[in-house]
């Protein structure tokens, strides 16, 4: 089971919160396929959170494979949303070790790896072009 | 059936020779949770009290359910909850008269479902209202509403006197609720804090007018904090629609609705939470000069 937690000042939707907390803990094999994700009653009572928000992110989830809500039982974890085996982790640290050595001898700071990391992974909806 | 709970068009109210509410056109949308945002004096009471037919529009119509408040009201008020700011009991009834009086009002009532909110709450059933905490009696004001199992449930600064365990507890009830059963729920407040969590769309009332309808991911999605060089804000003013700026005598900050892309390597661009941009929307200053 997995407990989500919300930043409120964060400007990220409580919905993609709720589907990102998801997506990782499968991606880290915390969430593993048939496992049951807490149902909407219950995230609601945790987190004071809208049941329409709750649906939502499951709803999403669900689109993406990364769940399958069965009606009346709960909403599951889907067989086919096993983390990458930890051989392809493994092997794409050096690589980004690698990139970060660059990107520090280039005058970047940890700041500025860290923003542009994030720039790139999750262009803002309203992105700066120059 | 329409996709509008409630639906105003050129709403106002007069008093005297004071607008209350002046042309608000907005809708709720059906089955969402919308916050009912604004300064106190913004007219947030009266929408409400217009919608559940306590008070009569001075101009424009408003439609809930697509009835009309007061045309309508043997139709609309058993499907309709509302919860008074102060949430007015009768403090010398117990916790059990002041349900048989909520049974014997509302035809719709169900029983078991206030029964088991109050056990649910742990609040004694013979204890005197006046003797409960703020807490309990927003509980039993809300037990009331619930009861009645509306469509359409108006809670009208239902937290302002709260403290933030009671205030959590209560919106919890509320969102428990709607887990339960398909309602379209209004809460109004002047703290947007409390609301983020438990509401999907967002109405911004000042001055006795409407500032901001929206859901709130589409509010969220769609505003930005540009801050840039000063002087350099024609352009971006021209595609942007600005809803706040502020200036130092080199750099400009604007709290901007954007449409699309800001094509200028000048400024940058940052995210705001529903808080800075209610308060942008409000007039005050977005954020301190982003350095």
């Amino acid at each position: 089971m997995i407990e989500f937690h919300l930043e409120t000042r964060s400007g990220v939707p409580a919905y993609l919160q709720v589907v990102q907390q998801v997506r990782q803990a499968v991606r880290l094999g915390i969430l593993r396929p048939g496992d049951q994700l807490p149902t909407v009653k219950e995230v609601v009572a945790q987190l004071t959170l809208n049941p329409n928000t709750v649906l939502r992110a499951y709803r999403q989830l669900d689109l993406e494979g990364i769940v399958e809500g069965r009606r009346g039982v709960g909403t599951f974890v889907s067989e086919g949303a096993a983390p990458a085996p930890p051989d392809d982790r493994e092997d794409l640290r050096p690589s980004l070790q690698k990139w970060i050595t660059r990107a520090r001898s280039a005058g970047l700071d940890d700041d500025a790896i860290a923003t542009m990391f994030d720039d790139t992974l999750r262009p803002p909806a309203i992105a700066r072009v120059a | 059936m329409s996709d509008a709970a409630i639906r105003a068009d050129g709403l106002g109210k007069q008093y005297g020779s004071n607008w209350a509410l002046r042309d608000a056109t907005l809708e709720v949308p059906a089955g969402s949770v919308t916050a009912l945002v604004g300064p106190n004096g913004a007219g947030k009471t009266t929408l409400l009290k217009l919608a559940v037919g306590l008070t009569r529009p001075s101009e424009g119509t408003v439609n809930v359910l697509g009835l009309e408040p007061r045309k309508d009201e043997a139709e609309l008020m058993p499907r309709l909850g509302f919860v008074a700011q102060e949430h007015p009991l009768h403090s010398g009834f117990s916790v059990k008269d002041t349900l048989t009086l909520g049974r014997r009002l509302n035809p719709s009532w169900n029983d078991e479902i206030a029964r088991k909110r109050i056990e649910h709450l742990d609040i004694p059933l013979d204890r005197k209202l006046g003797k409960l905490s703020g807490g309990q009696q927003a509980q039993v004001a809300l037990t009331l509403a619930l009861a009645k199992q509306p469509d359409v449930l108006l809670l009208d600064e239902p937290v302002a006197s709260l403290d933030p365990l009671a205030r959590r507890e209560f919106l919890n009830s509320v969102m428990e609720a709607v887990s339960e059963r398909e309602m379209t729920v209004v809460l109004s407040s002047h703290i947007v804090t409390d609301l983020e969590r438990v509401c999907d769309h967002l109405i911004v009332l000042s001055h006795a007018r409407t500032l901001l309808a929206a859901s709130i991911d589409h509010v969220l999605a769609s505003h930005r904090l540009l801050t840039g060089p000063r002087g350099g804000d024609d352009v971006v003013a021209r595609v942007h629609n600005v809803i706040r700026e502020s200036h130092t005598e080199r750099q400009t900050s604007l709290v901007v609705n954007a449409n699309g892309h800001v094509y200028d390597s000048r400024w940058e661009v940052h995210e705001l939470d529903l808080e800075e941009i209610v308060l942008a929307y409000l007039g005050y200053r977005a954020l301190e000069a982003v350095t």
